[in-house]
């Protein structure tokens, strides 16, 4: 079982300067994540951003209005125009009574690939074994309500393993 | 009450992440998973690492609540606790889940 990344990826039907735009201009990213940045990006920018409800579907800024006016902070690492975009923050950080700069951070990678029909987005996010557990524990406590039944990393594990453990 | 057992329950979850952390401990999981409860011997045969080794991985995962050990016998006897590793998953889960929700209005965004 992989703990330390989480990877995704979406076939997005658009062209990829309107995906780039949408990842690296700092209004745009944050107009559909939901929050807003004190700054546009650059590699080795420290941003800070408030949480802000997004505009682009009204159940998800319902759910987000809880945390509207929160702060945190985002370091922009790399910025290859419609290539990659990349920066690093400290997941699930939204309690403002913690200090969580002196913590380890994720990192966070959009990867652009033109595709036929569209432009195949990865987003990868690492880092995650470097996270104090008690923070991983308070992740998982704030949003127990949000917790999916999808195939869970342990049943695919074991899936590929399954041939290997067999074998005496 | 309700918040205290809540954070308990978590602070254990935590812990499974840190059990499961390891090739070797992962392994382990398979086997009990897939064949059962198992003796310490049955473990260790056709293995490369000391039933020591193996002894002392699985007191790490039996004090995250991983896995149970007993006494049959003369032998110790391990099983899986099937609930933790319910709970390991969910952290990964639910990172994952609020990409899938941004990755979404991304498209919403860029496709409209």
């Amino acid at each position: 079982m992989n703990t330390d990344c989480i990877e995704k990826h979406i076939l997005l039907r658009a062209p990829i300067s309107r995906v780039w735009r949408a990842l690296s201009d700092s209004t745009e990213f944050g107009a559909w994540f939901g929050v807003k940045f004190d700054r546009p990006f650059a590699p080795g920018a420290k941003m800070r951003a408030v949480v802000t409800p997004t505009k682009v579907n009204a159940d998800v800024a319902e759910a987000q209005k809880k945390y509207e006016g929160i702060v945190f902070e985002i370091t922009v690492e790399q910025i290859e125009p419609e290539r990659l975009f990349s920066f690093r923050w400290h997941p699930g950080a939204i309690d403002p009574a913690i200090d969580y700069s002196v913590e380890p951070t994720t990192l966070v990678a959009f990867t652009l690939e033109q595709k036929v029909d569209g432009v195949l987005l990865t987003v990868t996010e690492s880092g995650f074994d470097q996270i104090p557990l008690a923070r991983r524990a308070k992740a998982f406590t704030s949003n127990e309500q949000g917790w999916s039944m999808q195939t869970t990393l342990i049943e695919a594990y074991l899936d590929q393993t399954q041939q290997r453990a067999q074998t005496p | 009450m309700i918040k205290r057992n809540s954070a308990h329950k978590h602070r254990n979850s935590a812990l499974v992440f840190a059990a499961l952390g390891d090739e070797i401990r992962l392994r382990l999981v398979v086997r009990l998973c897939e064949d059962g409860p198992m003796s310490i011997t049955r473990l260790t045969a056709g293995s490369r690492v000391t039933r020591q080794a193996i002894t002392k991985h699985l007191r790490v995962m039996e004090s995250a609540g991983l896995v149970r050990g007993s006494r049959r016998g003369r032998e110790s006897v391990w099983q899986l606790h099937r609930e933790r590793l319910e709970d390991a998953r969910h952290y990964l889960d639910l990172i994952s889940k609020h990409w899938d929700q941004a990755l979404e209005r991304l498209r919403a965004f860029v496709e409209n």
